[in-house]
């Protein structure tokens, strides 16, 4: 277990520089399917396997289709990609890349003292029924909010896509 | 299981499935023949059942050609996708009592998560192939499929919460008194419309509607490739059937034969009542097909979520 959660650490790393360095944008998004598979076999690896599958039927399934979507519908060809590479120049590299040496610094520094997380990383398995009442019971709270969240959304939605035709059409649809 | 075993049992299950998949080709073009009042193909082997080869080498010696504004990559793999998704699914789909590859306590959670990536494989054809036709079969796929999804989990979870389990296993042996169908026939009925729409058959095969779209998503394809979308789509027949089986029919479990017997005959009813379906049923429009999953669909498998949560409460 303990092998394939570093091996798909390691896909998930190099999939994700992938995306960042992609020119075309299907390709990048491609990169970050795969890398959110990574992610997924780590949750399943540390004994989660719930999470794991939410993650590749939330994530990888529907979110990143709907990216698809977007992109289909934008119709970026050749020339996004040239925009894209002449964007992506070496100096652009330099502030992020300092931040992410720091992060990686702390990383270290809390893997080398040998934190609790290691050895209690395999330990249990949570199962499904965990899962869900923990989210209906401790964090119930959480739960409603993130509903109430999305209801905005959800009527934010209705709003923008709705068009200024009072009465329906005769099958329904709203289209006349 | 030793790793010998899934060595040996892991092609073998790939192997039934291929012939599954091609025997299916002519089964559903016969079958289609007799329930439309002609005889279908009949001429190559006893019953025409060689049609199958002569389709598989014609196939096979068709020109593979990519187009020059694709993009090659993309379009290269998105035909495989499909048939991987699929057939990754068969292996927590438990056989019989002790046949079945994997025995994960997330089975069907793992069956949602892959029919939800099929998706990819037509989204992704219809853009790489850069052609108007493929794009709009692409973008309905898309549409279609992550819709028809919602449910389609949604539909399964009155059958979760009568076994308790996620387990595929667990679901088949805990239908041993009575088959899941009779509980959960509202859940059973939205399933299956949903599972036709994943497969994007007919009548829902908007997708691909040869009247308005020549060929969809798959327009630019030819050769093996377009084999590929065309084998994916059998594989996931198969695999709706025997999930809907699992699920709601009882698995293994039946009377005198043995349990995969079982499996297999009622598996083998569903795939052709599926080919009935597509002999009878008129194609509708997409903003229908669209409004009757969430406006109908969608409301009925919540109900039926909540009706069945109240009775197992009550019954306690």
């Amino acid at each position: 277990m303990t092998t394939s959660f570093y091996l798909a650490a390691a896909v998930a790393l190099a999939s994700t520089l992938m995306v960042i360095t992609r020119a075309r944008i299907i390709h990048a998004l491609l990169y970050f399917i795969i890398s959110l598979f990574s992610v997924s076999i780590m949750f399943f690896a540390a004994g989660a396997p719930f999470a794991a599958a939410l993650e590749v039927i939330i994530y990888a399934g529907a979110i990143m289709v709907l990216f698809l979507f977007i992109i289909m519908i934008l119709n970026l060809g050749a020339e996004a990609a040239a925009q894209e590479r002449q964007w992506l120049t070496p100096g652009i590299w330099l502030g992020p890349s300092m931040l992410a040496l720091i992060l990686i610094a702390d990383l270290a520094f809390l893997i080398s003292r040998g934190g609790g997380y290691a050895n209690g990383l395999y330990a249990v398995t949570v199962q499904p029924k965990d899962v869900g009442i923990a989210l209906y019971g401790p964090y119930l709270l959480g739960v409603e909010l993130a509903s109430l969240l999305l209801l905005a959304g959800l009527i934010g939605a209705l709003h923008l896509a709705r068009r200024n035709v009072p009465e329906e059409g005769e099958d329904g649809t709203g289209i006349n | 299981m030793s790793t010998l075993q899934y060595l040996i049992l892991i092609p073998g299950l790939i192997f039934v499935l291929m012939s599954v998949a091609s025997g299916l080709i002519w089964l559903e073009r016969r079958l289609l023949g007799i329930w439309q009042d002609r005889y279908g193909p009949n001429r190559v082997g006893p019953f025409g059942i060689l049609q199958v080869l002569a389709d598989i080498l014609k196939v096979f010696t068709k020109e593979d050609w990519v187009p020059p504004f694709a993009d090659k990559p993309v379009f290269i793999i998105a035909p495989a996708i499909i048939v991987v998704t699929v057939l990754i699914t068969f292996a927590v789909v438990p056989f019989g009592p002790r046949a079945g590859l994997a025995d994960l306590n997330i089975g069907l959670l793992f069956f949602l998560a892959m029919s939800s990536l099929g998706v990819y494989s037509v989204a992704l054809a219809g853009w790489a192939s850069d052609s108007k036709y493929s794009l709009l079969g692409g973008l309905r796929a898309s549409a279609q499929m992550i819709s028809y999804e919602v449910f389609m989990g949604l539909s399964l979870m009155g059958v979760v919460m009568l076994a308790g389990s996620f387990n595929l296993r667990t679901i088949v042996l805990a239908q041993k008194h009575m088959w899941n169908i009779v509980p959960q026939f509202l859940g059973f009925i939205i399933f299956m419309i949903a599972g036709i729409a994943e497969t994007h058959r007919l009548p829902f095969d908007l997708p691909e509607a040869e009247s308005e779209l020549v060929a969809g998503f798959h327009s630019e394809y030819s050769g093996m490739k377009f084999g590929m979308f065309f084998l994916g789509e059998y594989f996931g027949i198969t695999l709706i059937s025997a999930m809907m089986t699992t699920l709601f029919l009882g698995g293994w479990f039946g009377p005198v034969l043995p349990p995969i017997v079982w499996f297999a005959v009622k598996t083998l009813a569903f795939i052709c009542f599926f080919i009935l379906l597509r002999a009878t049923l008129p194609r509708p429009r997409y903003d229908q097909l669209m409004s009757f999953g969430w406006k109908a669909m969608f409301p009925l498998s919540l109900v039926n979520l909540l009706v069945t949560g109240g009775l197992i409460l009550a019954g306690r």
